[in-house]
Parts: C-alpha cells; sequence; structure tokens
C-alpha cells in the first residue's frame, strides 16, 4: 500500500496546473473562477485547446490519439482540470462512443469516427431511453428494418437525448430482431441527425435550462456499415458502455468544486458579527460533507490502483455512482442554505446575487437528476444487491 | 385536546378546495410564471370576497375574526395547486400593522386588504439580516413631524407590485416599523424573479419620507415583538403551505408509482419504492401534526417564547419533512422528474422558497435550542 501521489506523478499535477494557468482563453477564465455555467460554444472551444494539447481523451489508447497517461496521471488530469473550474466536455463522443468503437468498431470506423470526435468536429448524443423504457431499458421499441439494400429504416422515438440540439449525430440501441428474447434483439446503431426523418425537439429541465430533447425518427434511412458490434449483439456494448459511464458519474472532482464554492460563497455572506462560514454550526455542516467525500474519493482512488493492476470496473463502479451522485446533490443543497433568501433568485440579471450564487438555483434544481440518470440509485442499489452481496 | 375540524372549518376548507380546483389549476402559475405581476387582481378581489384574506383579522378591520389556525387551512388549500396571489406576504404585512399600529391605522391598512382591493407586504430582510430581528440597517431619521428612510430591503415577496409595504428601520430609540407606499418618492423598487416562479423586489430606499401617521406604534421593544410576532405568523402559514405542498407531491407520486410500468409491472410493485414511498407518507404526517402546532399556537396568541418554540420546531420538520417528501416524488418519477414540463418540479421549488422564507431550518434550530424551555429542568436543583 502506497498512499501518496510519487514524485514524477506530482511533478506531472504541476504540469496540469501550469498548463491550465496559460493555456485556459480569458473569457473561458472569467467564468471558471466564479464556477459560472458554461454553454455549448464555450464547452467546444475548451475542447479544442485540450485538443491541441494533446489532453482532450486521457483515457483513450495513446496510438488513437490519446495521450499515454497511465490511470493514475489521468487521474489527476480529471481532477485538477475540475478544480480549474474548467468546462466539462461533452462525455458523449469522448467516453462513451468513443471507447465503444475503439472496442467493438472495424477499422474503417475507427478511421471515420475517431479522429473527428477528437478534434471536436463532431459531436455526440445518446439514444438510449424510451418514453417507456428508462429503467428497464432492454424493453425498447425504436426498431431498425433492413430495407435489403444495405441500409436500415429507422422508426420510433428516443427521449432524454441530452444536448441533442447542438450535436452532430446520436449512437442508439435499436431493436433488429422483434421475434427475439428482448435483450437478444437490440443492436448498435450510429446515425447522422442531419438525415431526413430525424427531428430533435428540446425541452427544458427544472433548472430551467434545454438541456435535453425528444429525437424522433421517421423512416431514417441509414447506411449498414454504421452499425457497431454485431447485428442482434447491441446489448453486450451497453453494458460495456455502462461501466464507463459510472466511474465517471462518482463526479469526485465536481464535488470537490462544488464544496470549494460553498466555502467561498459561507465566507462572503454575513451572518451576525462575522460571515456563515465562522459560524460552528455551517462549519460543521460542511466539514461532515467534505468528509465524505473524501471516504468516495479514497474509494474511488482504490477503483483506480485496482484497474491499474489491469482489473476492469466491475460491479463496484455503482458504489461510486451510488455515492458521488448523492453527495453532489448535497453539496448544492448546502450552498442553497448557506445562500439564505439569495437562494430564491431565478435568472435574474447579474448583479441581484454575488456571481458564484448566480447558477446556483438552477442547478440545485437540475442535479436531482444525477440519482436518476447512468441507471438510477434504485437501479444500482439492486445491482450492488444482486452481484456483491449475492442476494436474490 | 380536540383535533376535529368544527363544520365552519369544514366548510371553509371545501369552499377553497372548490375555488382551487376549478379556478386556479397549477396551469395558473404556469400562465403566470412569465407576467410582469405574477398574479391577478381579479383572483384577489375573489379571495377577498370569498372571505379568505380577512379570516384571521376582527371585525374591527373588515375580517371574520377567526382564528390563524382556519388561515392556515385556507392556506394548506392554497398549496395544492400552488395558487400564485401574495397571501403569506399580505398576511404577515398585515398581522405587523394589526400588532403595532393604532385603530385608524389598522382600518386604514388592514381593511382594503381584507376586501381583496390591496396588496400588501413586508419589506424587513437586508443583506445581514439573515432572518433574525437585530441587525436591522436601514435608518428610520426624524424629518419635520416624519421619519426620513434610507435603506436596502431584499427579497421583497410581491414588493414590485404591492401597494404598500411595511418596512423595519433603526432609529435612535430603537427598532420601528412603517408603513411605506410603493410609489412614495425615493422608493426604487427593482423587480426580481424567485424560483418559483413568483416575483419579490428589491427595494432601494433613498430618503423615503413619510408623516408621522406612517409609524406603526412607538420605536422599541414593542415593534420588535411585533415583527417577531408577524415573522412567526410567516413561518407558521409557511408550514401549513408546505404541508398542503408535500402532501400533493406524496400522492401525485403514488398514484405515478401505481400506473408506470417498468419490467413489465407496475413500478409501485417494487417493495424498495413501496417503502420509500411509505416513508414520504411518514414524513407528510409529521409535517402536517407540526403545522397544526404552530397553527394553534399562533392562534391561541401564545407568548413568545412558547410561540417561537412551537413555530420552530415545526419549521425545522417543515424543512426536513418537506424536503425529503419534494425530494423523492422528483427521484420516483425519474426523467420526467427533472422536466420543466412536469408539476412535481414546481413542488419541488415552491418548497425549497417555503423552507427558506421567514428563517430556514439552521435559523429556527439555532433559536429552538436557545429557549429557555429547551433547558428547563435540567439543573439539578
Ligand atoms: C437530466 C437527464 C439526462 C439524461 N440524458 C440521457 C441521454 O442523454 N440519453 C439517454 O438515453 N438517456 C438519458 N437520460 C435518461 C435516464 O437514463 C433515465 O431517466 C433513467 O434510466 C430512468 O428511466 P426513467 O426516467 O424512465 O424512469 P423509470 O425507469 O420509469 O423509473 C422511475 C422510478 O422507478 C425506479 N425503479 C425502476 N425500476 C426499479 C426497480 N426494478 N427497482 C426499484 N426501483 C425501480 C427508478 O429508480 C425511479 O425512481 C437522462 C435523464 C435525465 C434525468
Amino acid at each position: 500500500m502506497e498512499l501518496a501521489f510519487s514524485p514524477e506523478e506530482l511533478a506531472f499535477r504541476d504540469e496540469v496546473r501550469a498548463f491550465v494557468r496559460e493555456g485556459m482563453p480569458p473569457a473561458i477564465r472569467a467564468k471558471a473562477a466564479v464556477d459560472g455555467n458554461f454553454d455549448m460554444h464555450e464547452i467546444m472551444e475548451w475542447h479544442k485547446v485540450l485538443y491541441r494539447k494533446g489532453w482532450v481523451a486521457p483515457h483513450w489508447p495513446k496510438e488513437l490519439g490519446g495521450p499515454g497517461l497511465d490511470t493514475a496521471r489521468r487521474f489527476i488530469l480529471v481532477e485538477e482540470l475540475e478544480l480549474a473550474g474548467a468546462p466539462h466536455l461533452s462525455p458523449f463522443g469522448l467516453s462513451m462512443v468513443g471507447p465503444l468503437i475503439i472496442q467493438f468498431g472495424t477499422d474503417a470506423q475507427k478511421q471515420r469516427y475517431l479522429p473527428k470526435i477528437l478534434a471536436g468536429e463532431e459531436v455526440w448524443c445518446q439514444g438510449y431511453s424510451e418514453p417507456n423504457s428508462g429503467s428497464d431499458l432492454a424493453s425498447l421499441r425504436c426498431r431498425a428494418e433492413d430495407d435489403g439494400k444495405g441500409s436500415f429504416v429507422v422508426n420510433g422515438q428516443k427521449t432524454w437525448t441530452t444536448y441533442a440540439q447542438y450535436d452532430d449525430w446520436i449512437f442508439c440501441l435499436v431493436r433488429t430482431d422483434a421475434s427475439a428474447k428482448k435483450q437478444a434483439g437490440i443492436s448498435f446503431l450510429l446515425i447522422d441527425l442531419k438525415t431526413p426523418g430525424v427531428t430533435v425537439k428540446p425541452f427544458l429541465t427544472t433548472g430551467g435550462t434545454p438541456a435535453f430533447c425528444e429525437t424522433f425518427f421517421d423512416n431514417v434511412v441509414v447506411p449498414r456499415e454504421n452499425l457497431v458490434g454485431p447485428l442482434n449483439g447491441g446489448w453486450t456494448l451497453a453494458k460495456a458502455l455502462l461501466g464507463h459511464e459510472r466511474t465517471m458519474i462518482a463526479a469526485v472532482g465536481q464535488s470537490a468544486r462544488a464544496i470549494r464554492r460553498v466555502k467561498r460563497i459561507a465566507s462572503e455572506t454575513r451572518l451576525g458579527a462575522g460571515t456563515v462560514l465562522d459560524d460552528p454550526g455551517f462549519r460543521a455542516k460542511i466539514a461532515r460533507l467534505e468528509i465524505k467525500l473524501r471516504s468516495l474519493q479514497m474509494a474511488n482512488y482504490r477503483a483506480i490502483a485496482g484497474a491499474q493492476l489491469g482489473k476492469a470496473p466491475g460491479p463496484e463502479s455503482s458504489i461510486l455512482k451510488l455515492r458521488g451522485s448523492e453527495i453532489l446533490q448535497q453539496a448544492f443543497e448546502l450552498a442553497m442554505e448557506v445562500m439564505g433568501e439569495n437562494s430564491l433568485t431565478w435568472f435574474n440579471e447579474a448583479g441581484v446575487v454575488p456571481p458564484f450564487e448566480q447558477w446556483v438555483p438552477s442547478a440545485f434544481n437540475y442535479l436531482r437528476a444525477t440519482t436518476i440518470y447512468g441507471g438510477s440509485n434504485e437501479i444500482q442499489k439492486n445491482i450492488i444487491a444482486k452481484m456483491i452481496l449475492g442476494l436474490g | 385536546m380536540n383535533f376535529d375540524l368544527s363544520d365552519d372549518q369544514r366548510m371553509l376548507v371545501e369552499t377553497v378546495a372548490s375555488f382551487v380546483k376549478k379556478q386556479s389549476p397549477v396551469t395558473r402559475l404556469r400562465g403566470l410564471r412569465e407576467d410582469a405581476v405574477g398574479w391577478q387582481p381579479a383572483v384577489w378581489q375573489q379571495l377577498g370576497e370569498l372571505g379568505l384574506l380577512g379570516v384571521m383579522f376582527p371585525e374591527s378591520v373588515g375580517g371574520m375574526g377567526g382564528s390563524f389556525v382556519d388561515a392556515a387551512l385556507i392556506i394548506e388549500q392554497l398549496g395544492t395547486t400552488l395558487v400564485p396571489e401574495p397571501v403569506i406576504p399580505a398576511l404577515v404585512a398585515g398581522s405587523a400593522i394589526m400588532a403595532a399600529g393604532s385603530a385608524e391605522q389598522q382600518r386604514r391598512w388592514v381593511a382594503p386588504l381584507v376586501e381583496g382591493k390591496s396588496v400588501l407586504t413586508l419589506a424587513h430582510s437586508e443583506a445581514a439580516t439573515r432572518f433574525a430581528t437585530d441587525a436591522v440597517a436601514t435608518r428610520a431619521t426624524r424629518a419635520g413631524a416624519g421619519w426620513r428612510l434610507d435603506g436596502d430591503k431584499r427579497w421583497v415577496l410581491a414588493g414590485h407590485a404591492a401597494d404598500a409595504v411595511v418596512v423595519s428601520a433603526q432609529t435612535d430609540a430603537g427598532l420601528a416599523l412603517f408603513v411605506v407606499p410603493r410609489d412614495s418618492k425615493g422608493v426604487e423598487v427593482q423587480a426580481v424573479k424567485t424560483m418559483d416562479g413568483a416575483h419579490a423586489a428589491m427595494l432601494g430606499l433613498r430618503g423615503v419620507e413619510v408623516g408621522a401617521d406612517k409609524m406603526l406604534g412607538e420605536p422599541g421593544a414593542a415593534a420588535q415583538a411585533a415583527l417577531e410576532q408577524a415573522l412567526d405568523v410567516g413561518a407558521a402559514a409557511t408550514c401549513a403551505e408546505g404541508y398542503g405542498i408535500m402532501r400533493t407531491a406524496l400522492w401525485m407520486t403514488v398514484e405515478y408509482l401505481r400506473t408506470r410500468e417498468q419490467f413489465g409491472v407496475k413500478i409501485g410493485t417494487f417493495q424498495a419504492l413501496q417503502h420509500r414511498a411509505v416513508d414520504m407518507f411518514v414524513e407528510c404526517e409529521l409535517g402536517k401534526s407540526m403545522m397544526l402546532l404552530a397553527a394553534l399556537t399562533v392562534s391561541e396568541g401564545a407568548a413568545a417564547p412558547a410561540r417561537q418554540s412551537a413555530v420552530s420546531a415545526a419549521k425545522v420538520q417543515l424543512a426536513q419533512s418537506g424536503r425529503y417528501v419534494t425530494q423523492q416524488a422528483i427521484q420516483l418519477h425519474g426523467g420526467i422528474g427533472v422536466t420543466d414540463e412536469h408539476d412535481i418540479g414546481l413542488y419541488f421549488k415552491r418548497m425549497h422558497v417555503l423552507c427558506t422564507l421567514f428563517g430556514d431550518e439552521e435559523f429556527h434550530l439555532t433559536r429552538f435550542a436557545r429557549l429557555p424551555g429547551f433547558t428547563e429542568g435540567v439543573s439539578a436543583s
């Protein structure tokens, strides 16, 4: 056992910090300094900065454009960017469909899609959920039929497709064999959102932002070469992707950033003769949450160290998702509490509340989603009970 | 002890329940979210005509001389469909005037409110007040026969469109309360939006001159006590509305568990979710119990320590139960619970606002633990 990062790893951390200091565009830096919310344009601008540095896909293999960092360095990179307040990159290409194409795609598919994901030239979204297929994903109905002329014809609806209105491509789970058992008739298909017959309809979240869409497919013709993995073999791919998603969704860095923000707000909010941060009651509350996060961070380190020894993320990743999502929510609840009546603010002009507080109420609402998406926390508990504890 | 509703109270509840169902479904709030005012004067007047704004006020101002319990029963019903009219701020301001003002002032300001002809609100919060009454920075200084007010009030509910505002200010002789017509010279109104789809105002008082007749009673302990009582009326009212919201969120969720299918069954058949729904139900019952405690105590006109103890306890309970129930309501709705389109998110938002107004959990927890009653009977003597 060895708790500390090695001197080389620490040197890498300094390198990341220096890069952030020098490489972050001023407009993004200004927002990052107050933990602002970034729009898609700013996200993609930052994506391209990281791309030029070679760090945009820390977890990709070197020969396909990854930086060739070991797991500890990858972790350091992600954590430092997070603490710097940098925009969160769209995960759907870099962390979802990209790794899947790397693992299951043909060489032609790798050449066609991966470079554009890396460069940020094509932005992706995820078409899994349907109105009647959420937790029970395998019941999905959106169907793709072979037209006998080298293409599939896709009909159906996806929903909750995050940011589809800004995107170029969608990766979908579609039903290709209606007669087979649920999981057995599903395939993994890549669809260009510009294809005729695709309609994307954004709608508002409770956070007041148009963060997700309904996506409709009406006789959409998709070339057969857009199928990834074997026909009717899509479920295996879907499961492989879920493991990636859950370690990411632990959001340790994001929570650390949120707790730091709580302290900042507390230090600027007056209470009696001092500030909220001086108040022992509030301090204890913040400390309690920080300790919770520390335990998650240690668990995450252990999972990562395990991966370094060549273990794949197993059902333990469910633990990270479970606690990580709750801690993130609690950090924003605490921020709201510290803000007092300022927490009532809703999309008011700048200056009504301090810059650090501006986006907190929106996030406080939207982040109720963290315990729902990526496999709800109830589903994670079902997995842990079954796969780890051997119950049921 | 008796917790049954009287026949009159039962009728009152039925009247309001039918009013909100027919005249103010949640779609009305949705429609008014982007409206510059955020409520409808015609509906305000209707509330007055139905007697709903006057139940807790005496007959001398046109009220029904009823009790705060009646007001709480009304407010609970208004919560079930998120009625956007500013009833709570108006009752709080009215209470302050009743507690501190002369008979003439009471008639002048509260009577039109009772009739639904005017909207009043309280402007107390400032950057450093943090729910308490002892840190007001707004100054009131003598100006001829009257007073001159200077200061900045924040998050004045409905303050962007209220007719008059009860303002707390510091004088050389202690805290004082003034009634200030919103259109007085020197009142700067910045309308702001609040999370629940309503509006409030940031009020700048820039040398606002008011006559002596605008001061409620005398500065000092009595004014401060009146303000504290009014704030407690507000806190107790949020508990009542909060219970209406909790209860609605619970039953919306139970209904969803009964209809939504996943894995080929209704999701309400999953025991994990049944237990969650039961916990929500338990929290609702506790929330209801505590809102009754607060309402009854306020109604009886209990002395300050007893009133504060009951109100703070209820407000802490609201924070815990209300938060749990509305969070879980969203969780059990899954993705649709995070859409603006679905009503459950509106209940969640309103609950946060209610938990914050008139003292949040931390404030009331601290106050509760500092009251003399908290350590009563502890010393061995
Ligand atoms: C903000 C947001 C963004 C999203 N982005 C995307 C995206 O980009 N692409 C995409 O494909 N999907 C996306 N999703 C969808 C997300 O994956 C689903 O919402 C999730 O899988 C839950 O499905 P559901 O909403 O249909 O809820 P349901 O499955 O109907 O669940 C309702 C409730 O029942 C519970 N439940 C269900 N089954 C069980 C069980 N067996 N035992 C115990 N409890 C159970 C759930 O935990 C939940 O509390 C997003 C969702 C949100 C909220």
